[in-house]
């Protein structure tokens, strides 16, 4: 007993002596790590409860990005710090959080979150501190109308639903069914634009029906679709229901290929969908496959350290940190108002997700991509393909 | 507090006493909402003032909650119902009273400020809708009882929430909603699926803490009132009360719409604190987590619930990067030694049992927070990452160490009484239940509550012949 004990002690003097040793003299020897007094920046995500799947994500993007940043020497030496807090899904704490990462912690910017609804109440508390916040993923219009401090790095729901729209319009057909959740404010958007831009483009709706999310039963639904015979079905929901959906819309004999948003984008949709869910589409932010080296080369690095494909969150988190850090480089210094103009000077942004330029309403100017959801072997979960990409229309 | 309990023991006041009583009251609201405002508030800081300000919305909830499931012992899980209804009237009123122009712009400096006042009389509003709402549903169903009623406010809930999701879309522009016709505001423009946000930040401490005072102060007036014995007789044994000439329907419906109007007071403050309401806010979690504090404050205990609410925000919070609790445990420690010390109800066997059963509780607890702490330092977790399962086994032990609540039925200032006098009315009386009417501050202790059952204090059983 006393044998391992001093086994362990021993074992622990010399690992400190050395990590002494290389804090000492290995950081200047490599001349790179930075040092000096750490910048905070704060993310406030859904760590636990029954989104955690996104903030975990994105917070696995946004450390990613810290690491390399401080690695590269971060800002003139200064290396920057992440100060993370959970909402647990809920929206009383997100405002809480942001109030305590800016009050507390002191941090000069704010990343997060994913829910519109909990990104909206910590933008009301940043955009009042003057501390510039960025959303990863909240794709609601009404998120960066809070002020001049709140911007995002992914695409808002009014160009999805178009994107969607020029797809079904150009590659599926004129007549489609719609299909969405109206107790998601998300879903009912989305199916709200892709209803007005598909009509522009000379589309026509055949029908349109709705549900509530976590519903078991699709079939008076999908009946009234299958009697109407679209050529497309847009289901902007999410991946949970739509896996149902795709189940038992194929045993109702509808061949007709099923469309959705970025809500489908999880592993799980081709696990409960099987071989029903081939060969339907989805527009995202980003596809594994795209041949994009600064993409496949934030795919590699992130398999590398956790084991599996990047899903569009941690790519849209760790844009978000990264287009923090480009505007911090540029910004005379890192009070509120000069860091908000830098952010949103950014132009051309070379991110993972895409181009990211910030228009005038401080949302992100880039393309959606669709994928195709098949099979690599026959009886396997299908995964998506890149199939198209879709830029923003001109005049927005 | 005293002070008031006195006041309402006085049954024929006069003009006077009546003009005193009411300013003492008005005073009391004013002040504690002056004190949170300018002492507190300014000393805690912005951050702290935040979740002062969130707690004080979520105790007015679980205080009017209370008024039915506590002092009624009626199961309502639907209480988040009230409170959405008042958040999202005071909210549209505040936020479609400026874009219409009707009040200037936001001063965050001002405390009664035109705005402020139409924010008041949307709350008014808010608890106004949600006290009839309350009567609609309580009309029909409160001739239910347990399980049944349970039922049927769970369903109120989920009905608030769909139909809060049928709503029109917000309308933001502020010019639209100026030429909007009356045709125009039906259905409601609330938001719809998406909620209704960018509400006018008015929920400042002064005014959640008013209205915090305003409930307890009511809450606590009504438990003496005659319609409070009748509530609490309904759950002490509903065919004695009928057969004391107690209208069920009529109390129990009474008892709903008070608790609901308070409930959508706290939410039209809701609304102005978090500036984005949703439907799903009238959901069951939300009712679920009003039923929580109430269930471990304590039954009918409004001090109780004040504890609860603030002790379980404070929690939460303070999870998220926890301290070391030994000087806790130590002032705790100390607590117990002083109460155990000055009791006259336990003989000094019985004194030495319960302060051994306190220092194990209180040690075992802190040994393996503490032990908690170590081992994630060592292994370089954060404890935030299981603040919730910490949350969660915290209210597992309150329910087991006391499955009555913190304080049972009765209120934090009458406790001491109670420990000093049980001694010499076990005495005088040999039953300790008929005791209680000769001494009104001890009235409400000795009514059992719905779940606590007989286990109230080890020292009533040896006061038993």
């Amino acid at each position: 007993m006393l044998g391992q004990i001093t086994r362990w002690l021993r074992r622990g003097v010399t690992g400190g002596v050395a990590a002494l040793g290389l804090t000492a003299f290995g950081a200047p020897a490599l001349g790179q790590a930075a040092s000096g007094e750490p910048i905070l920046v704060g993310h406030f995500g859904c760590l636990t409860g029954s989104e955690a799947t996104f903030g975990i994500s994105t917070s696995n993007g946004i450390r990613m990005a810290i690491e390399e940043f401080n690695a590269k020497g971060g800002l003139g030496g200064r290396p920057v710090k992440l100060v993370e807090y959970d909402t647990r899904g809920d929206d009383k704490e997100a405002g809480a959080v942001v109030q305590r990462l800016i009050n507390n912690d002191k941090v000069v910017a704010v990343l997060g979150e994913v829910a519109s609804n909990r990104t909206l109440a910590g933008a009301a508390v940043a955009q009042a501190a003057g501390i510039p916040l960025i959303s990863p993923s909240s794709t609601n219009e009404r998120v960066t109308a809070v002020g001049d401090k709140i911007f995002r790095v992914c695409f808002i729901d009014q160009f999805q639903g178009y994107a969607c729209a020029v797809f079904a319009h150009n590659e599926l057909g004129g007549n489609a069914a719609l299909l969405y959740d109206q107790s998601q404010s998300y879903s009912a958007g989305l199916a709200e634009e892709f209803k007005k831009n598909y009509a522009k483009l000379g589309g026509k709706i055949l029908v349109e029906q709705s549900y509530n999310r976590g519903a078991a039963d699709f079939t008076a639904q999908l009946t009234a679709i299958r009697n109407a015979k679209p050529d497309v079905i847009f289901v902007p929901g999410y991946y949970t229901d739509v896996g149902s959906i795709s189940i038992q819309a194929r045993r109702l004999g509808i061949t007709a290929p099923l469309l959705g948003g970025d809500g489908w984008d999880s592993d799980e949709l081709g696990r409960i969908g099987r071989e029903n869910i081939e060969g339907s589409f989805y527009s995202n932010h980003y596809a594994a496959d795209q041949p994009d080296p600064r993409l496949q080369d934030f795919i590699a690095k992130y398999k590398a350290k956790h084991g599996a494909i990047p899903d569009a969150l941690a790519g849209l988190g760790y844009d978000s940190a990264n287009l923090l850090f480009d505007a911090m480089k540029r910004a005379p210094s890192q009070a509120g108002d000069a860091l908000a103009a830098a952010i949103a000077a950014t132009k051309d942004f070379p991110g993972v997700t895409g181009s990211i330029t910030i228009n005038a309403k401080r949302d992100a100017s880039k393309p959606a991509v669709i994928v195709e959801l098949q099979a690599d072997t026959p009886g396997q979960p299908p995964r998506p393909r890149f199939v198209a990409k879709i830029d923003p229309p001109t005049d927005k | 507090m005293s002070a008031i309990h006195e006041l309402t023991q006085k049954n024929r006041p006069g003009v006077g006493l009546t003009v005193a009583h009411t300013a003492a009251l008005v005073g009391l609201v004013l002040g504690t909402g002056a004190v949170m405002q300018w002492v507190v508030g300014p000393a805690a800081g912005i951050y702290p003032a935040t979740i002062l300000r969130q707690i004080g919305i979520v105790a007015i909830a679980a205080v009017s909650l209370n008024i039915v499931n506590g002092y009624t012992g009626q199961f309502s899980i639907g209480h988040a119902g009230f409170v959405a209804i008042g958040a999202y009237a005071g909210g549209a009123v505040s936020f479609y009273a400026n874009s219409l122009g009707w009040v200037g712009a936001y001063d965050p400096a001002g405390l009664l400020t035109p705005g402020h006042a139409v924010m008041l009389a949307g709350a008014a509003i808010g608890a106004g809708a949600a006290g009839a709402a309350g009567y609609m549903v309580g009309l029909p169903s409160l001739r239910l009882r347990g399980d049944y009623l349970a039922i049927v406010t769970l369903g109120f809930g989920e009905i608030v929430r769909v139909l809060f999701q049928q709503t029109q879309s917000q309308v933001f522009d502020p010019q639209a909603a100026r030429a909007l016709p009356i045709s125009g505001w039906w259905p409601p423009p609330l938001g719809g699926a998406q909620g209704f946000s960018s509400v006018i930040p008015y929920g400042e401490l002064f005014w959640i803490y008013a209205a915090l005072a305003l409930t307890v102060v009511w809450c606590y007036r009504l438990k003496f009132s005659s319609s409070g014995r009748a509530f609490l007789s309904i759950r002490e044994d509903e065919i004695a009360a009928r057969a004391m000439g107690v209208n069920l329907t009529r109390y129990k419906v009474r008892a709903f719409v008070l608790a609901a109007a308070l409930a959508g007071l706290g939410g039209a403050f809701y609304a102005h604190l978090n500036l984005a309401v949703q439907p799903k806010d009238a959901g069951f979690q939300k009712s679920f987590e009003l039923i929580i504090i109430v269930v471990l404050g304590g039954l009918g205990s409004i001090s109780g619930v004040l504890l609860a609410a603030f002790g379980l925000g404070g929690l939460t919070e303070w999870l998220r990067q926890p301290t070391s609790v030994w000087p806790a445990a130590l002032v705790a420690l100390a607590l117990v030694g002083v109460v155990q010390a000055v009791r006259r109800d336990i003989d000094s066997r019985a004194r030495g049992r319960a302060m051994g059963r306190a220092l194990l509780v209180i040690g075992v607890l802190t040994g393996l927070f503490e032990g908690l702490r170590a081992f994630a330092a060592w292994q370089g977790f954060k404890l935030d990452d299981i603040r919730i399962v910490l949350y969660a086994l915290a209210l597992i032990s309150v329910m087991l160490l006391r499955p009555q609540g913190l304080l049972g039925t009765s209120e934090l200032w009458l406790v001491p009484g109670q420990l000093m006098r049980r001694k010499a009315k076990a005495a005088a009386a040999p039953s300790l239940r008929t005791a209680g009417p000769a001494d009104p501050a001890a009235a409400p202790a000795t009514g059992v509550g719905g779940m606590g059952g007989g286990v109230t204090e080890a020292g009533g059983d040896e006061g038993w012949p």
